[in-house]
């Protein structure tokens, strides 16, 4: 780790962006991953996604668990709310503060670890909610934190720093997103913020729960020869399946898609996304399809990456619950509040 | 876009902006490192190598270092760099056991120098330690040229030129004062091995205007009249009076103006102040004094009455300027009557050579300058030799000095029958700067410093006397705050593209964008894709051969990166390394252990 912070000093000629922030604004503290973590990559997409979007930072609350990938909210958007929680439960976090505060973007940062392993549950009833909010796991195939076991995501065949041989079948988290009911299901390469950065801008748009799947090598441990998660073998195996534009509300689609190849898909606040198809074989507006094709490559040995699988209809969890549109504490006490009459109502039902 | 070769010198010494920037290529981060660390006596003897007079130049050097200054380009203010040479000056202690010895026995060379200006002192300087009889002819009663005749003693102390001139004169040079030399065909037959002309350039311009003649006694030329103020010669000046033109000539005679009588003082410009010669820092100076700048009036005519000048007509000008403040037609608007009591005329100087007859072989080209060689500063008579302002017309000390430098190496080959263009090659040499794996040794971190401000003596007190010395000089705990602002542009960001992994650790760290990993283009379509725009074409972009994984570039804008070195922290590989480069500029004594090795092998 670095003993100064970066400097304050910044490109004069820095864009500005409708709030008349720099990116610059949106950073947070000093990492303290080692260097060359796939994590301050992805770090540094998601500041960059949030000064694009034009986010107010205090608009944004950031959730994590324990691991690695859960330290990097100190990193990013020191102006937001956040909130450090227990080992694989930072979904139910998440789904508290989304139920007091639907307003707010949710941004949960987890790692390999702390969601297919621990919080394995936790992530798949968050998928099962549509909770609104973004989900990056940041993969490595490894628990970096504790000197590099195998975690669950590791592929078979992979082998640790020390030569051992993992023999177990990973769980992918894109997969298990299909097969949840997850409703915006991405992957992507920490290497490549051409890619991670308007999947990021789309997730944040999107109305549901928002799954990115991002290859993140573990420089320390698992970047070595025989590594399925290292820099080099993602290079190599990198194939990236659908392209993935955002194009912000009120903005013309400029760039001309060749019909046939894209696909334009609406979110609810009136932008869009275009995913330019790159394997004819694979359609991203098709769940069994997305599930068929993935598991294809899969055996094949490839890292597909792209917007996978997106459906902006479904309901999100307030939906689904039918609760109140405002954020609780816009509401007046008299509605907040039941009173006791209106108490013993609610328990009369139950009796 | 081809890659970048930072085996070249030239490469390197060139993001060291100061250094590229001063003539005599000062290593200003290593002397403002050495002053940080308290070290002032090695801080003056860095400068000295180069720039022969620190003390001097620390106070009135052009400093064409700090505009070109990069911390000016990533905030406002560049560093003092100047004011920082004289902290080096003013708080050093005896430095005489460190001056080069002057052998005893002579290699039997005679060097005769025309002109006891700052060129011809730095001729000595570098050939007296090689054993030459060097003598310098100089027509005053007193050596340094224009540095003390042009220069008033407010702004520059009789005691430190003094001392800086004296330690080359102190090394035996045959100083013959009051000796101008009338005749280069008399000073030729005396049979120099070598004669070197540095005589300056000293004939002010004359502005013919009606009544010139009858107001002569009232219109002074700017350099001759700051001469006979330097030498005593003048001791009053009216209470009002004009200055025409706005060079740094321009101030000094208008500052010397207050302290001889003056009340009222204006500085007329034919233009607009963007189109100013002098400096900024000059005119801030004047201005303090409240000296009034007068813009956009032509001089027409001296006004006379009684046959004494009454006054100056101008006709007031105006301006077409287009986008980038070029002038592009210009008009009389109106004329205005400016009362004064004298006036005095700052509008530039030429190189004069009179005394040089015609017919020796010595050319001169139409407008009378002599044809000088930009490399080897000989003249089309071999042995001749020219430096400072008589080599290509007015410059500055700093150039002088740089002239003097390489007029040395040129003399001594010519001197050992060596061809004068065959010179050692600038060399250079890289060591890293890393500690441990996060350490450094130089202070990395950025300190958000403001430029200290020079402190000044009071307005009336400084009225007082000619030579009260209007600045004070930083303390050191002045200099303790301005140091800490240098970004120490020699350790340089050394990218080995062979180890890169391509993680971007690098480009997300980096506070000012200056890096980017990129397809292949031109350096001008690359200019426009970057991270941050590259816009500043001065600046060189580093691109390296292409990464193993994607073939894609590394490329790095120079222009605005602050060397804090996060590159080289976060890099997982040390693909990026902070190394400080150290360039050798060759003297003539480097040259002579380069001869003196030749001999020995050939022996």
């Amino acid at each position: 780790m670095s003993f100064m912070p970066k400097p304050r000093v910044a490109h004069p000629g820095l864009p500005r962006n409708e709030l008349g922030l720099t990116r610059r604004d949106y950073e947070g503290g000093m990492s303290t991953l080692c260097a060359g973590c796939g994590h301050d990559s992805i770090t540094a997409s998601i500041i960059q996604a949030c000064f694009e979007l034009s986010i107010a930072p205090h608009r944004v609350a950031k959730v994590s668990g324990i691991g690695c990938s859960s330290k990097t909210p100190a990193y990013f958007l020191s102006a937001s709310h956040g909130f450090n929680s227990v080992h694989g439960r930072m979904p139910a976090v998440a789904t508290g503060a989304n139920a007091a505060n639907q307003d707010l973007h949710y941004i949960g940062v987890s790692g390999d670890g702390d969601s297919l392993s621990i919080g394995l549950g936790q992530f798949c009833h968050a998928m099962r909610r549509n909770l609104n909010m973004v989900y990056i796991i940041e993969n490595n195939g490894v628990y970096g934190l504790t000197k590099g076991q195998f975690s669950a995501s590791a592929d078979v065949g992979s082998k640790a720093k020390k030569g051992e041989r993992n023999e177990q079948p990973p769980i992918d988290p894109a997969l298990t997103a299909l097969t949840m009911g997850g409703t915006f299901v991405a992957r992507s390469f920490s290497g490549d913020k051409a890619q991670l950065v308007p999947l990021i801008k789309a997730a944040m748009r999107h109305r549901g729960f928002a799954l990115i799947d991002v290859l993140s090598p573990c420089v320390t441990f698992n970047d070595h020869e025989d590594s399925t998660k290292s820099y080099a073998f993602t290079r190599q195996h990198y194939q990236p399946a659908v392209h993935t534009d955002f194009v912000a509300p009120a903005t013309e689609i400029m760039a001309e898609y060749e019909a046939g190849e894209s696909i334009k898909v609406d979110l609810h606040d009136g932008s869009h996304i275009v995913l330019r198809k790159v394997s004819p074989d694979h359609d991203p507006t098709d769940r069994a399809s997305a599930y068929a094709f993935l598991r294809k490559r899969q055996k094949a040995g490839e890292h597909v990456t792209g917007l996978l699988y997106v459906d902006g209809s479904e309901p999100d969890m307030h939906m689904l619950n039918h609760t109140v549109q405002v954020p609780l504490n816009r509401l007046e006490w008299d509605t907040l509040c039941p009173g006791s009459e209106g108490l013993g109502a609610i328990l009369a039902r139950y009796r | 876009m081809k890659r970048t070769d930072t085996s070249d010198p030239g490469y390197y010494h060139r993001v060291v902006d100061c250094q590229w920037a001063c003539p005599a290529h000062t290593d200003v981060p290593e002397y403002i490192r050495l002053i940080a660390q308290g070290h002032f006596n090695d801080a003056y003897m860095v400068n000295r190598e180069s720039n022969v007079f620190p003390g001097i130049l620390g106070r009135v050097c052009d400093r064409p270092c700090e505009p070109a200054c990069r911390r000016g380009r990533v905030e406002d203010k560049p560093v003092a760099i100047c004011r920082l040479k004289r902290v080096a000056a003013d708080l050093r202690d005896d430095i005489a056991d460190r001056l080069p010895r002057i052998p005893a026995a002579k290699n039997g060379k005679r060097i005769a120098c025309v002109g006891a200006g700052p060129a011809s002192l730095t001729v000595a300087n570098d050939l007296m330690p090689l054993g030459y009889a060097v003598t310098i002819f100089e027509a005053l009663e007193k050596p340094g040229g224009l540095m003390r005749s042009n220069i008033p003693s407010f702004r520059l102390p009789d005691k430190v030129l003094d001392g800086e001139i004296d330690m080359i004169v102190d090394m035996g040079v045959d100083l013959r004062l009051g000796q101008r030399i009338q005749s280069m065909r008399a000073l030729l037959d005396e049979g120099w091995d070598a004669v070197f002309i540095g005589s300056g350039a000293p004939r002010g311009k004359d502005l013919k205007l009606p009544g010139r003649e009858a107001a002569a006694a009232n219109i002074h030329i700017g350099i001759d009249w700051l001469e006979s103020v330097a030498f005593d010669h003048v001791e009053r000046i009216g209470e009002r009076v004009l200055i025409i033109g706005v060079g740094n000539t321009a101030m000094d005679c208008c500052r010397s103006s207050l302290r001889l009588g003056a009340h009222d003082v204006k500085v007329m410009a034919r233009k607009p102040r963007a189109f100013f010669k002098a400096s900024d820092w000059e005119l801030e100076d004047a201005e303090e004094e409240n000296v009034e700048i007068i813009v956009n009036h032509s001089p027409r005519e001296f006004l006379i009455e009684n046959g004494r000048l009454r006054g100056m007509l101008f006709d007031v000008m105006e301006y077409d300027l287009d986008e980038r403040g070029r002038i592009l037609d210009s008009r009389v608007t109106g004329e205005r009557t400016i009362f004064c009591d004298d006036v005095v005329l700052a509008i530039g100087q030429d190189n004069a050579c009179p005394w040089i007859e015609r017919d020796l072989g010595i050319e001169f080209d139409q407008w009378d300058v002599p044809l000088v060689d930009e490399t080897t500063f000989q003249a089309t008579r071999p042995g001749v030799f020219f430096g400072g302002d008589s080599a290509f017309g007015p410059k500055n000390i700093i150039w002088a000095v740089e002239h003097g430098h390489q007029a040395a190496v040129s003399i001594h080959r010519h001197c050992q029958g060596e061809a004068l263009e065959d010179r050692l090659p600038v060399t250079m040499n890289l060591s890293s700067r890393k500690m441990g794996i996060h350490e450094w040794a130089y202070a990395n971190d950025y300190n958000s410093a403001e430029r200290r401000l020079m402190p000044h003596v009071d307005l009336k007190e400084r009225f007082r006397k000619l030579d009260i010395e209007v600045e004070l000089g930083f303390s050191p705990e002045q200099a303790a705050y301005e140091v800490q602002r240098c970004l120490n542009c020699d350790v340089q960001t050394v990218f080995t593209d062979s180890l890169c992994i391509e993680c971007d650790a690098c480009i997300d760290i980096c506070p000012t964008d200056c890096l980017t990993m990129t397809a292949d283009g031109s350096e001008e379509e690359l200019r426009g894709r970057l991270k941050a725009p590259a816009d500043n074409p001065e600046q060189a972009l580093f691109a390296s051969a292409p990464l193993k994984y994607t073939g894609r570039l590394m490329i790095k804008d120079e222009n605005l990166c602050v060397h804090c070195g996060l590159c080289a922290e976060r890099c997982p590989t040390a693909a990026w390394d902070m190394q400080k480069s150290k360039f050798k500029f060759p003297y003539a004594v480097d040259e002579d252990e380069a001869w003196q090795s030749r001999k020995r092998q050939t022996a």
